[in-house]
């Protein structure tokens, strides 16, 4: 994947002179431009602005009333979701932090262990495993969770919280990232300056290499944890007990519920408002470490 | 790439196995749960169960060998078949559609002066922070007649509201919802690789004379095509895996079937068929087919994309 322009390079501009002699642009701000982003703006936010009117309602107006209209219910779909089988949402909820906190940590752990080894040592059989790292980014994540589950069956390890989480904790692209960012940010000559020291390699890693890597793990960490929140298919897949569902698949099992009782609408949409506003103030909390650039410098 | 420290030197050798030792955990997990699931798939593909004696009683079933007949099976399988076009149909929509608007936004966001960027930018990518399966919940409440928006609003306004979750449009329903996910992501990663273009390109070209537009046409577009080759390349990738998305209408509408992609027939037939042995045949093909089409776009695209920047 070595095929673009190498980062910094002066590109050259090959096409010459078009369209003549035109106007200067001008100062004034480009309205089309800013009206079209705005329209893309509307059609992000607007299935959000509707799930926080629909959240207010009750179960009659929800059907009654004008849509984006809020009401006064919220608080009391709360307390009627808590209330759902013993609070079992605020359940779904705590395994999702488990799932993707816990998985997320881990696979930046074992992500940068790897990537640093990768960038940083020449060691016998490291191409082999850069190639099947590289296969293993374009092997469809969701296509391994029926494998997966194949053999976790085959152990008896279904329906644990360690068929998702160990899954969740390995991660090609995690790995690659990692590998990128030690090779950019890990400094060969102060490995070897500790090295004379008497360092340790364990030492030189967390005490050298950690602290620059940070930046980039936390971009990993960042990925890992929204893909695992994101995975439907290998919870829905391994877990059967609906006390270890992640909330996704809690609210998909309510929405198939409410198929056939609509009066469960109601608490469905109030789980997803509350389901999505945690990830929604991380993000924007975090907004700066989205460092999208790394994302797409990875295949410089 | 790196230069690896340099054994010999003047600081202590580096040891051989501190390598081996960072790597294992990644390489234990590897293995077992990327290289062995897929090992034990292609194993099951091949094999089949028979009846022994009377067939009957808990043990008078074994697994033998099949050779090829689960891959003719499913390859010959009508439903098989269907939920492919059905995929092909939904990528060549949701791919386009998704990238396109993802380059427009971007370029947009880029041009000089415009107004409300960052609120722009933000909101676009805001989608991105809510998981697929939540996503299709929202917009699945508003396909749903009866909760409607939209509806409501064509009522209110005497139109005949359409049917977004009926045979006709469940399609471009689906693809939707993945547009709606997708393209503030694939906005940021092109948006990014513009800002890292040097301004003195865009001088240049203003000196000769280009305006705005011509410059993202003949300069922006062209410098940013890696970066929208890789989101072609994951896009295709994501899209032959579809899953969520109808798996979550699929409770609001007759118009998804349970095999309604591979990835939903593959589940129906481990799951619900009890069938194994084709849904692993099924992954094996579903997977052969994502990294035969990923790996050939690339290379395709590359040839064409920078054939004309080697020289």
């Amino acid at each position: 994947m070595s095929t673009t322009l190498a980062p910094g390079a002066t590109p050259t501009l090959t096409a010459g002179p078009v369209g003549g002699a035109r106007r200067p642009s001008g100062r004034r701000p480009p309205l089309l431009a800013s009206a079209v982003l705005l329209l893309g703006a509307l059609y992000c936010l607007l299935p959000v602005l509707w799930v926080v009117t629909a959240a207010t309602k009750d179960n009659t107006e929800l059907f009654s009333t004008f849509t984006f209209w809020p009401s006064g219910s919220l608080l009391d779909n709360i307390r009627e979701l808590s209330a759902y089988r013993d609070g079992l949402f605020w359940r779904w909820m705590l395994n999702t932090a488990v799932f993707a906190g816990v998985g997320a940590v881990a696979s930046t752990l074992v992500s940068g262990m790897c990537g640093y080894a990768m960038a940083k040592y020449r060691f016998r059989g490291r191409n082999v495993m850069f190639n099947v790292l590289l296969a293993g980014v374009l092997v469809p994540g969701v296509v391994l969770a029926v494998p997966q589950y194949l053999l976790l069956a085959e152990l008896s390890m279904t329906d644990t919280y360690w068929s998702v989480l160990l899954p969740s904790i390995i991660s090609p692209y995690g790995i690659y990232l990692a590998r990128i960012f030690a090779a950019a940010s890990v400094p060969d000559d102060v490995m070897e300056a500790a090295r004379t020291d008497g360092a340790g390699e364990w030492r030189i890693f967390t005490r050298i290499a950690l602290p620059v890597m940070v930046p980039g793990l936390v971009t990993v960490f960042l990925f890992q944890f929204v893909a695992i929140w994101n995975n439907f298919m290998l919870p829905f897949i391994m877990l059967s007990d609906d006390t270890r569902f992640p909330v996704t698949v809690g609210l998909y099992s309510l929405l198939n519920q409410g198929a056939s009782q609509p009066a469960l609408y109601t608490l469905v949409i109030t789980g997803a408002l509350l389901a999505v506003l945690p990830l929604i103030l991380l993000f924007l909390l975090l907004q700066r470490y989205w460092r999208v650039d790394m994302l797409a410098g990875a295949v410089k | 790439m790196s230069s690896a420290p340099t054994a010999g030197g003047v600081g202590r050798r580096v040891s051989r196995t501190a390598p081996y030792a960072f790597i294992l955990p990644a390489a234990v997990l590897f293995v077992v749960f990327m290289l062995v699931p897929i090992a034990y798939t292609v194993f099951l593909s091949f094999r089949r169960t028979q009846a022994i004696g009377l067939g009957l009683g808990p043990n008078s079933r074994e697994q033998v060998f099949a050779g090829w007949e689960n891959y003719a099976a499913t390859l010959t399988d009508p439903e098989l078949l269907d939920s492919t076009v059905r995929v092909l149909g939904y990528g060549l929509i949701l791919v386009p559609v998704m990238l396109g608007l993802a380059l427009l936004f971007a370029l947009l966001l880029d041009t000089p002066r415009v107004l409300l960027a960052r609120f722009a930018r933000i909101s676009i990518f805001l989608p991105y922070a809510v998981p697929v399966i939540i996503a299709s919940l929202l917009w699945g409440f508003f396909y749903l007649p009866s909760v409607s928006p939209v509806t409501a609003v064509a009522e209110a306004l005497g139109l005949p509201a359409p049917d977004f979750l009926g045979l006709d449009n469940i399609l471009v329903s689906v693809a939707n919802i993945g547009v709606w996910g997708g393209v503030g992501f694939n906005m940021l990663v092109i948006y990014t690789s513009l800002r890292s273009i040097p301004q003195e390109v865009y001088e240049a070209a203003r000196l000769d004379g280009c305006s705005e537009v011509q410059i993202a046409l003949r300069v922006k577009i062209p410098m940013v095509m890696p970066s929208i080759i890789l989101t072609s390349v994951f896009s295709i990738i994501a899209t032959l895996q579809v899953f969520s998305e109808p798996k979550m209408l699929s409770p609001l509408t007759n118009s998804i079937s349970t095999t309604w992609t591979p990835l939903m027939k593959v589940y129906r037939d481990a799951f619900i068929a009890n069938d194994i042995y084709s849904a692993a045949a099924t992954s094996v093909i579903i997977a052969v087919v994502t990294l035969v089409l990923s790996l050939g776009f690339l290379r395709l695209v590359n040839n064409r994309a920078f054939g004309g920047e080697q020289r």
